[in-house]
């Protein structure tokens, strides 16, 4: 690991203007995927602003009927929550079906939505990563790519969003909060939080330097049957080949997005009319213009599948 | 401990000693000075580790593993993959457990660290360690330390109403069973095998208590 100083931040305007202040600064939160990536030098900051004293660690209810969720919630405490539990079971669902109880303990909300993904190339220094080392490749493209992207990918770059949590915040309709050094506060939508790769598949987000999340807000609940199904190549502590975040209405309406297909959390709201009435043309209106390589091509009907699990578990 | 903050002479100490002695030798001569390297970051750092105040300087880059096994002498804490992906480092922070690994030591200000030499001595043991040893619930026993901190956690989280992915509905109390308690365990990777008679232990442990 790299050598670096480190600071504790007493607010998340101070924290803000300290990472955008030092070159290389970092925020750092649980850490549970930051020093994971410093221990390999994937990530190399030179500086840490420890986020963990400047509050955002509680869950309030909004004017508008829904959910605050500060930054620093730790994923243990946000699935636990027992309006979390009522009213976005899909989001209690998805906290649990990732990571392990330890991991959950300490990540955070906002870290969750940061993470990195576990493309294996990604991962190896000594392979062609151009979202590790811009310009360097992607040796997963003709690599070994089962677990990798179908759809939103480009020539630079087939990693996927690794993440449950966004796919259900996704679903969800929620919101994030963020404040920037110079004081300014923004709300992003979770369709547009994360990039699609591009030609600079280094950038993950639409996050400025120095921008810290503050919170995420979950709208008014929409009620309905809340599901988050998991496929992995084990039960428990895997990340996910394909998963689905439905939110399934009484009269078979449904809201679904999908993780482990994309580099973000992949959702077609206009396709979602049709999902009750002819699912199979509307997966297939979801998933236009995926590019699968030949191992992971099983993803699009493996996805459709996994959508039809659910809609047959709704039905008993 | 002999009281003087180092370990005896072990057999690891030997094997560590001789492998960085082939290392030197084999270093390669450029014939050029090498650049000192810039101090590394050293701050204080003070947390209570099994209900005693411990006072550290620590590099920044230290991890609470490190902390607790190199600097502190607890080798009962286990490095393991040093990636949060075996468990073998789990200790309870807080009343949380957590992968000490995945943790910087100066993240830990003020806590309150619990390591599997605070949950029983050998008088004295915990009513989990006890469980894993009637029940056989290890073979080799470089998880075990791991495996027991977790398992007394999960049997809080469990109390505390936690949910996890295993129940059927997500609103409700979840119980202790088999199944649970696997689900609720999968972060801690025994490569002997002897998940069956881990769980079994922990069940027991559970049941003693309810």
């Amino acid at each position: 690991m790299k050598s670096f100083t480190y600071e504790r931040a007493r607010t998340p305007a101070e924290a803000a203007a300290s990472v955008a202040k030092i070159p290389g600064a970092k925020f750092l939160a649980g850490g549970t995927n930051l020093l994971d990536l410093m221990k390999l030098e994937i990530e190399t900051p030179t500086h840490l602003v420890d986020v963990q004293d400047i509050g955002l660690d509680t869950i309030e209810d909004t004017a508008e009927g829904g959910l605050r969720i500060g930054a620093l919630v730790s994923n243990t405490a946000l699935a636990s929550d027992k309006r979390v539990r009522r009213d976005y079971g899909v989001l209690s669902r998805a906290i649990v079906a990732g990571a392990s109880g330890q991991l959950r303990n300490k990540a955070t909300t906002a870290g969750n939505l940061l993470q990195r993904t576990r493309c294996s190339y990604f991962y190896d220094t000594n392979m062609a990563c151009n979202k590790r080392q811009p310009g360097s490749g992607c040796a997963a493209i003709q690599g070994f790519s089962r677990q990798l992207a179908v759809i939103g990918t480009s020539d630079s770059c087939i990693a996927t969003y690794p993440g449950d949590m966004a796919i259900a915040l996704r679903v969800l309709d929620a919101t994030i909060g963020t404040v920037k050094p110079d004081g300014a506060t923004r709300t992003i939508p979770m369709a547009d939080f994360h990039r699609l790769p591009g030609d600079t598949p280094q950038i993950d987000n639409v996050l400025e330097r120095g921008e810290l999340i503050t919170h995420v807000d979950l709208p008014r609940p929409i009620g309905g049957q809340h599901f988050y199904k998991k496929v992995r190549d084990r039960a428990s502590y895997a990340f996910a080949l394909v998963s689905v975040a439905a939110v399934i209405q009484p009269d078979g309406k449904m809201r679904a997005a999908f993780g482990g297909m994309a580099p973000k959390p992949w959702r077609v709201e206009a396709a979602e009319a049709g999902l009750h009435e002819d699912r199979a043309a509307a997966m297939e209106t979801i998933f236009a213009g995926a590019r699968p390589t030949e191992e992971n091509a099983f993803k699009i009907p493996l996805a459709q599948r996994a959508l039809a699990s659910v809609v047959a578990q709704t039905r008993s | 401990m002999n009281g003087k903050g180092e370990l005896a002479v072990s057999r690891r100490g030997v094997i560590v000693g001789g492998t960085s002695a082939v290392a030197l030798a084999s270093l390669p001569a450029t014939g050029q000075e090498r650049v000192p390297a810039k101090a590394p970051a050293a701050i204080p750092v003070k947390f209570e580790v099994n209900g005693k105040p411990v006072e550290l300087t620590l590099d920044t880059r230290t991890t609470l593993l490190d902390a607790l096994r190199e600097h502190l002498k607890l080798t009962g804490t286990k490095k393991g993959c040093d990636h949060g992906q075996c468990g073998a480092c789990t200790v309870i922070v807080n009343g949380q457990r957590i992968n000490s690994c995945l943790s910087l030591a100066v993240q830990h200000q003020g806590d309150k660290v619990k390591t599997i030499e605070g949950l029983g001595t050998p008088e004295k043991l915990h009513p989990m360690q006890a469980a894993f040893i009637k029940h056989d619930g290890y073979q080799c026993g470089y998880c075990t330390p791991g495996q027991i901190c977790s398992a007394v956690a999960v049997l809080d989280e469990i109390r505390a109403g936690v949910p996890s992915h295993v129940q059927d509905d997500i609103t409700a109390r979840p119980s202790v069973n088999a199944d649970e308690l696997r689900e609720r365990m999968s972060g801690n990777i025994c490569r002997c095998g002897a998940y069956s008679n881990i769980a079994e232990a922990i069940l027991e442990t559970a049941g003693a208590k309810a």
